[in-house]
């Protein structure tokens, strides 16, 4: 959907909507970059105690929310195909299972972190705190970037309800739904900032 | 927009992505010392670049888009890399 063309009724700028939602995800890959940044640095110099650490993490939750989020950012490009090509019906369907598959990452993000909790793993835990530097520093670590990652779906996942009311009001349309594919668009970068974070944690052979 | 791509391409591209995911979980078992975690990364970059590519539509865009991720990507590998001019020599 581009701007300035004759036949174009609106005055919108569907490319430039697009640009404003692009500057902002890079603003958020800045922001999980300085938490990389660190997790590199501290790696480089706790190789050894990281993949101690990170053998207390639980492969089979890891590896259900990486399913679950790309199977999402599958039917969230689908929703926004259905819309383009006038099915909003099916466009609905995709979108409500988008929120759910978002809802379910946290669902089990809240199962996973509380049986870490019942174990005495959490920042600053009495337990925690006996383990060697490096392995605090995973846990930190962990703890600050999964978590601040869980709070991102979180917010996507209010975000996608409001695009379904939208689309449900006809407020997104075939003729413009630039707002569901820059819901789309945060939806997705959150699902790449997980495709890093599931190997980074998880999987430390 | 989003017309460019068939539904088809997307369910393409998430087979590809779930492929990736069990191929990183087997590769994690395997030990390769020094560069699993350049084996891990790129495995990782390459779902991350399918992500962008087909499912934010990167490949359809002007080519704009493409040159602005371009230059935060690098910014990032600079950001990252040359700290470990400073920690690594210390």
């Amino acid at each position: 959907m581009k701007s300035g063309a004759v036949t174009h009724l609106s005055a919108k700028d569907f490319e430039g909507a697009r640009m404003g939602m692009w500057l902002f995800l890079f603003t958020e890959v800045l922001l999980f970059g300085g938490l990389f940044l660190l997790y590199s640095v501290y790696r480089s110099e706790h190789v050894a105690e990281f993949h101690i650490a990170s053998r207390e993490l639980s492969k089979g939750f890891g590896l259900a929310n990486t399913l679950i989020l790309l199977t999402s950012s599958l039917t969230m490009a689908l929703s926004i195909h259905a819309i383009s090509t006038r099915r909003k019906k099916l466009a609905s369907l995709f979108l409500i299972t988008t929120i759910l598959l978002g809802s379910l990452f946290l669902v089990n993000k809240y199962f996973e972190w509380s049986a870490k909790f019942a174990h005495g793993i959490y920042p600053n835990s009495p337990e925690l705190v006996k383990h060697e530097g490096g392995v605090v520093l995973f846990y930190g670590l962990y703890y600050a970037m999964a978590g601040l990652h869980g709070l991102h779906v979180l917010a996507g996942v209010c975000v996608l309800i409001v695009m379904l009311f939208f689309l449900l009001k006809d407020i997104v349309n075939p003729e413009d739904y630039v707002k569901l594919e820059n819901a789309g668009l945060y939806w997705h970068l959150v699902d790449i900032i997980w495709i890093f974070l599931f190997p980074l944690f998880y999987l430390i052979s | 927009m989003a017309g460019n791509t068939s539904a088809k391409t997307y369910v393409y591209v998430w087979t590809a992505l779930v492929f990736l995911t069990f191929i990183t979980v087997r590769v994690a078992g395997v030990d390769l010392g020094g560069i699993s975690i350049l084996v891990a990364l790129g495995i990782a970059s390459t779902k991350a670049f399918l992500v962008a590519l087909y499912f934010m539509h990167l490949k359809y865009e002007s080519r704009v888009f493409r040159i602005m991720t371009g230059v935060v990507l690098v910014t990032l590998a600079v950001i990252i890399g040359f700290t470990f001019f400073d920690t690594a020599l210390r």
